[in-house]
């Protein structure tokens, strides 16, 4: 008996469990839409640069002045180039993401609600303050929720007070629920700061979560799913 | 764990699959799995990967689970890198050789959706005179000199192209049609914005008067400074589009333009050219004429 289970062992193929986490939809609206956050953030500060500003022309009052560094374009009219450009991949791959959730009913999984507000606390504390795991009861836990819900918000706002600075003449009612040109830009500068503060968090949880987590947002399949350990 | 019943009942589910395996992985046997947790009857499964369907089970959020050799895993992780190819495609960008072009495609896809967008008859809102900026807090905007000397007593407007009496116009011959004065944002390029009051002749009224082919596509301008833009016709029939010869109720100065400058509210205000001395109705704009900061990489449309 003992010889005949070792014997099949030996010639059984090895298996792998893998899990399928992400719909190619799914995986290539991220890695677009992570191309042209770089871009539309890197060329946002270029343009922001011509007028690090706020308020009126004159007088004057800078706000901050990025350095060219952080920046795409070279200049104002190429920066625009990029951002005008990468506006369309932005979108483009939004509403695919947004639609896509839509239709398969994946929204449930990922859209923050008010029933997750107090499970954020714990999954915090876990991640910062070395708390106790909370028990995973779903495909996100409260905190991813907040976050990858926190990103759509940014995106919609971006691109909504994006469109008033571009045409503020066409969308004049967009404008003025957006409380006018200049607020548009804050608005626009703030949901960028919301991108800005999410990216760090984001990859510093998928060093955090190995290769294999970061492998299936390109295969969409996950070796070893941790939910089976 | 109720291992022994499960697995008799996945036997002949794999043999099935495994006779295709079989044309692959050649010697291999049949083999029931020894992953416990795989061993869920496979009904539910699709037939569509039968190579490497081992087990199905679901992940917490109804993920597909899979048991695969890593043969199968390598078949099917290289068919869903195929899948990822628009990534890659967006990599374009960063050839240097493709770049230029593809930002000049993408400037010309929102060029076009601008011109789209655009209502012939949507007006820019007017402001009140207490919304208006102080004078002296409009900036002067100009690309080489604030004054380019323009000799005011002898100043003509040229006109020519498709227009049916082309010829000088002296700045009392524009002032004789009716005169428009209304509050409206400024807004530049560079994200400044200012609210001022100019007063002219509507430029719809301007061009039906000179007979122009209200038909053609463009206008084109000429300045005293060597600036040089072009403005669609449609903006140019707009009802708020002016030939602005003044500004807070005196005469357009210098800086601002003197004696005659375009001031458009649905344009950015590199399209606004000051100091005129020649328009030119036309249905070409030829490469390089379509406007000084357009020919460096602005977008020509400049829509607001």
């Amino acid at each position: 008996m003992a010889t005949t289970a070792s014997l099949i062992e030996t010639a059984k193929p090895q298996t792998i469990t893998v899990a399928y986490e992400h719909p190619w939809i799914v995986r290539v609206a991220h890695w677009l839409n992570a191309v042209a956050v770089f871009v539309l953030i890197t060329s946002g500060l270029r343009i922001f640069r011509a007028f690090p500003s706020f308020g009126p022309k004159i007088p004057q009052q800078n706000f901050w002045v990025p350095p060219p560094g952080i920046t795409l374009g070279g200049w104002l009219g190429g920066a625009l180039q990029w951002h005008f450009t990468f506006i369309w991949i932005f979108v483009g791959s939004g509403l695919m993401y947004v639609i896509y959730q839509v239709a398969s009913g994946h929204w449930r999984q990922v859209l923050f609600m008010p029933r997750d507000i107090k499970g954020v606390w714990p999954m915090a504390r876990h991640y910062f303050l070395f708390g106790k795991k909370p028990p995973v009861e779903a495909a996100y836990n409260p905190l991813q929720k907040l976050a990858y819900t926190s990103t759509i918000f940014f995106g919609a706002v971006s691109f909504l007070s994006g469109l008033v600075m571009y045409k503020p003449v066409q969308f004049w009612w967009l404008t003025w629920m957006l409380g006018g040109f200049r607020l548009a830009r804050v608005w626009h500068f703030m949901a960028m700061c919301g991108f800005v503060a999410f990216i760090p968090g984001h990859l510093i949880m998928v060093l955090l979560h190995g290769w294999n987590n970061f492998y299936s947002m390109i295969t969409g399949w996950k070796r070893d799913p941790e939910y089976l350990e | 764990m109720a291992d022994e019943p499960q697995r008799a009942d996945d036997l002949p589910q794999q043999a099935q699959p495994k006779e295709s395996a079989a044309e692959l992985q050649g010697e291999e046997a049949p083999k029931p799995l020894e992953d416990s947790s795989a061993n869920l009857p496979a009904e539910g499964s699709k037939p569509e990967e039968p190579a490497a369907f081992a087990a199905a089970r679901s992940g917490p959020a109804g993920e597909e689970i899979r048991s695969i050799t890593s043969r199968e895993r390598g078949r099917i992780n290289r068919r869903e890198l195929l899948k990822m190819v628009p990534i890659i495609a967006v990599g374009a960008f960063a050839i240097p050789k493709l770049q230029e072009p593809l930002l000049m495609d993408g400037l010309a896809l929102s060029d076009w959706a601008s011109a789209r967008l655009f209502g012939r008859r949507r007006l820019e809102p007017t402001y009140s005179n207490s919304e208006v900026a102080p004078f002296d807090r409009f900036p002067y905007n100009y690309y080489d000199v604030v004054d380019p000397e323009v000799d005011l007593a002898r100043w003509t407007l040229t006109v020519e192209g498709l227009v049916k009496r082309p010829g000088n116009y002296n700045l009392q011959q524009i002032q004789a049609l009716p005169q428009v004065v209304q509050n409206t944002r400024h807004v530049c390029v560079e994200g400044w914005d200012v609210v001022g009051n100019f007063g002219g002749t509507r430029a719809s009224d301007l061009l039906r008067w000179l007979g122009a082919d209200l038909t053609a596509r463009y206008l084109e301008v000429e300045c005293a400074d060597e600036y040089y833009e072009s403005i669609d016709m449609a903006t140019m029939l707009h009802p708020q589009t002016l030939f602005c010869y003044e500004m807070y109720g005196q005469p357009l100065d210098r800086g601002h333009g003197a004696p005659l400058r375009l001031q458009m509210p649905t344009k950015l205000g590199y399209k606004q050219a000051k100091y005129l001395t020649t328009v030119r109705v036309t249905n070409v704009l030829k490469s390089g004429k379509r406007g000084y900061w357009e020919d460096q990489g602005y977008d020509w449309y400049g829509g607001l």
